[in-house]
């Protein structure tokens, strides 16, 4: 007996949606069935038995004025009032920059142009910035696009440029910085020991994490090094750093670092020898972490680019590197918000950080007793560089594919 | 049986010998392939079949016994090695595609950097390469995107780019869902029309009868028998031969 078969092919449905009102939203997801109830209220009391002290205090009790008296040593230390105008300047090179680069390499990695070009447009609103300020902002956003439009008209094929203009920029900002003339030139020197509040915390932690990724890199190649002596120099020092803590490396560099050096050399700044503890510190760490990401790499990709007859180095620079860096940016990007705030540490060595400066405001007779304000502003400033590192970061992921095949 | 090494074979294995640790694994093998040969290797697993092949591009290192490629011996001389390597092109049963580059990028990859290839010259190379394994729409999607048969035969194509005189296939269909071995047999097969040397380990019998100039049986690191493909399937001599094929055919 031969039964029949339907052969209609069944047409593809789109799946059944839920949508709820917000009421309807509201009662799924917070007062279904009493359990849920109890946990919401719950919560609900919680979150106004902490919010309303709080409020009260940013509303009514705080002594704000003390940011607004102190922003520019908060900002830059104790950097000469009257050679302000090069901070701007160097501001401005950076949009420029940045937005060239952008420009440059707006195919390959799109972190999100709107978000970046914001900032300079969210911090208009702040309440106490004069309109000198302002106006400055508004120019930063203005030379970014300008930036921008230079840079998109470079080939692809030159995209290599984008790394020169930063390397560039690297270079005359710290020129400008530091300055070169005499006391009545237009570039008169500024110390370094005067730089100070988030100029240096940025400097400090932007050099840092240029400078120990490198070589971080090569520490984690040099431990899967064939050669032994490599390899046991790239252990030793590994696992030396990480069993110190950084406070003691930026002792020891204040300290010892002088020590290195022959008989009768400059004495090195005391910002360089708080950076060289920095940068090694977090090399050895970054080192772990692209380990990591090497040890992920299947044997097979060695071997086919073996067979096809790549040497060594091209199959690190082309084939391993590239996966194992894509695959570990999260972990690097965590360490890297991390050491921004590990900056913090050289307060105690004598640098006036971001930290230290805020010492410095809270001593001042005037302002007594408003360390609360102080530090809930300097948490802030720290929440929100570490927050637009952790977005560019999901940003790049995403562009770059991390996580899928 | 004595392997008769003309002059102008143009791989000669004498007498291989190698030990993962303390298990024997290749046991004084001797081979010997001619220019345009298709050598199909069968074998249960753990025979040492992929074990052979792999040594004589140096992905693993013999301790005894000589292997010449195309004159070069395979010493722990570099330039030997890297010579070799320069002739012999491998495709791994798991494709081993590197999958932060499109296909086309795959393919040029080495040529360019290896061989100082321009990369307009090696784009369109490898553009004819991808023409000739029937894929060339798929240039710049990435590995993560196309089927394994597909991947498989950018694999052969990537190899094909360094212009390589031998061909060796390392179970190149065993990773492959079955509706998609034969498009990766009937790229092997054109190869192998075309005059390229290719020592292929596989377990695809049809294959073997079809394309093989000669058959080799190898179980537990020994040779034990190598024939014509006729020699092999109609007429096997030795027992263990006899056996083994009647657990596959």
């Amino acid at each position: 007996m031969t039964s029949a078969v339907s052969v209609t092919h069944k047409e593809a449905l789109p799946p059944p949606t839920e949508r709820y009102t917000v009421l309807g939203w509201l009662y799924h997801n917070l007062f279904k069935g009493w359990f849920n109830t109890l946990l919401t209220l719950l919560s609900l009391g919680l979150i106004v038995v902490v919010l309303r002290p709080l409020t009260h205090w940013v509303l009514n009790t705080a002594r704000w004025g003390v940011i607004p008296a102190n922003f520019n040593l908060i900002m830059r230390g104790q950097y000469p009032a009257d050679q302000a105008w090069r901070l701007w300047l160097v501001l401005f090179l950076l949009a420029v920059v940045v937005g060239f680069v952008w420009g440059v390499w707006s195919k390959q990695v799109q972190i999100a142009l709107v978000a970046i070009a914001a900032v300079p447009l969210l911090l208009m609103l702040v309440p106490f910035f004069d309109g000198g300020i302002r106006i400055n902002l508004l120019l930063m956003d203005v030379l970014g696009a300008g930036g921008y439009l230079i840079g998109r008209r470079v080939p692809p094929r030159h995209s290599r440029v984008g790394i020169f203009a930063l390397l560039a920029y690297a270079f005359v900002m710290l020129i400008i910085l530091r300055g070169f003339t005499g006391e009545g030139g237009a570039w008169p020197s500024v110390p370094t020991t005067l730089w100070g509040g988030l100029l240096l915390s940025l400097l400090l932690a932007v050099f840092g994490i240029v400078f120990s990724f490198p070589l971080g890199v090569l520490l984690a190649l040099g431990r899967q090094s064939k050669l032994p002596g490599i390899r046991i120099l790239s252990v030793l020092y590994i696992e030396f750093i990480r069993g110190v803590p950084l406070i003691s490396l930026l002792f020891m560099a204040q300290v010892m670092l002088q020590l290195f050096l022959p008989a009768g050399a400059p004495t090195i700044d005391r910002v360089l020898r708080a950076l060289a503890a920095i940068t090694l510190f977090s090399a050895a760490y970054t080192a772990e972490n692209v380990r990591g990401g090497l040890q992920s790499i299947p044997n097979g990709q060695y071997e086919a680019a073996n067979a096809l007859g790549l040497n060594a180095f091209q199959t690190m620079t082309y084939i391993v590197l590239p996966q194992a860096l894509r695959a570990v940016i999260p972990v690097l990007v965590g360490q890297f918000i991390g050491l921004f705030k590990d900056t913090s540490l050289v307060a105690l060595v004598g640098l006036f950080d971001l930290l230290g400066i805020a010492r410095v405001v809270t001593a001042n007779p005037n302002w007594l007793g408003t360390q609360q304000e102080v530090y809930v502003f300097i948490a802030i400033i720290y929440w929100v560089f570490s927050y637009m590192m952790s977005y560019a970061s999901r940003r790049v992921e995403a562009q770059l594919g991390v996580g899928l095949q | 049986m004595a392997e008769q090494f003309g002059t102008q074979d143009i791989i000669i294995c004498k007498d291989v010998n190698k030990w993962y640790g303390e298990f024997h694994a290749l046991r004084d093998v001797s081979l010997s392939v001619k220019p345009q040969e298709v050598v199909v290797v069968i074998g249960p697993s753990g025979s040492g079949k992929s074990t052979f092949i792999r040594c004589i591009n140096r992905l693993e290192e013999h301790q005894s016994g000589d292997i010449i490629v195309d004159g070069v011996p395979l010493t722990h001389d570099v330039r030997n090695i890297e010579q070799i390597r320069s002739e012999t092109g491998m495709v791994f049963q798991q494709f081993n595609l590197f999958p932060h580059l499109t296909v086309i990028e795959n393919i040029t990859l080495a040529p360019i950097q290896v061989r100082k290839v321009k990369k307009a010259e090696a784009e369109a190379a490898a553009m004819e390469l991808l023409e000739r394994v029937g894929i060339p729409e798929q240039a710049d999607k990435y590995p993560g995107q196309l089927s394994g048969g597909q991947q498989q035969r950018v694999a052969i194509a990537r190899s094909l780019a360094m212009k390589p005189k031998i061909m060796l296939f390392d179970e190149p269909t065993s990773a492959l869902d079955p509706e998609m071995i034969k498009e990766v047999l009937d790229v092997m097969k054109e190869l192998a029309e075309s005059g390229m040397t290719m020592i292929v380990v596989t377990h695809e019998m049809g294959f073997a009868k079809e394309v093989a100039d000669r058959v080799v049986f190898m179980e537990a690191g020994s040779i034990v028998e190598v024939g014509t493909p006729q020699h092999f399937f109609e007429n096997a001599q030795h027992e263990r031969t006899k056996l083994f094929l009647s657990q596959i055919l």
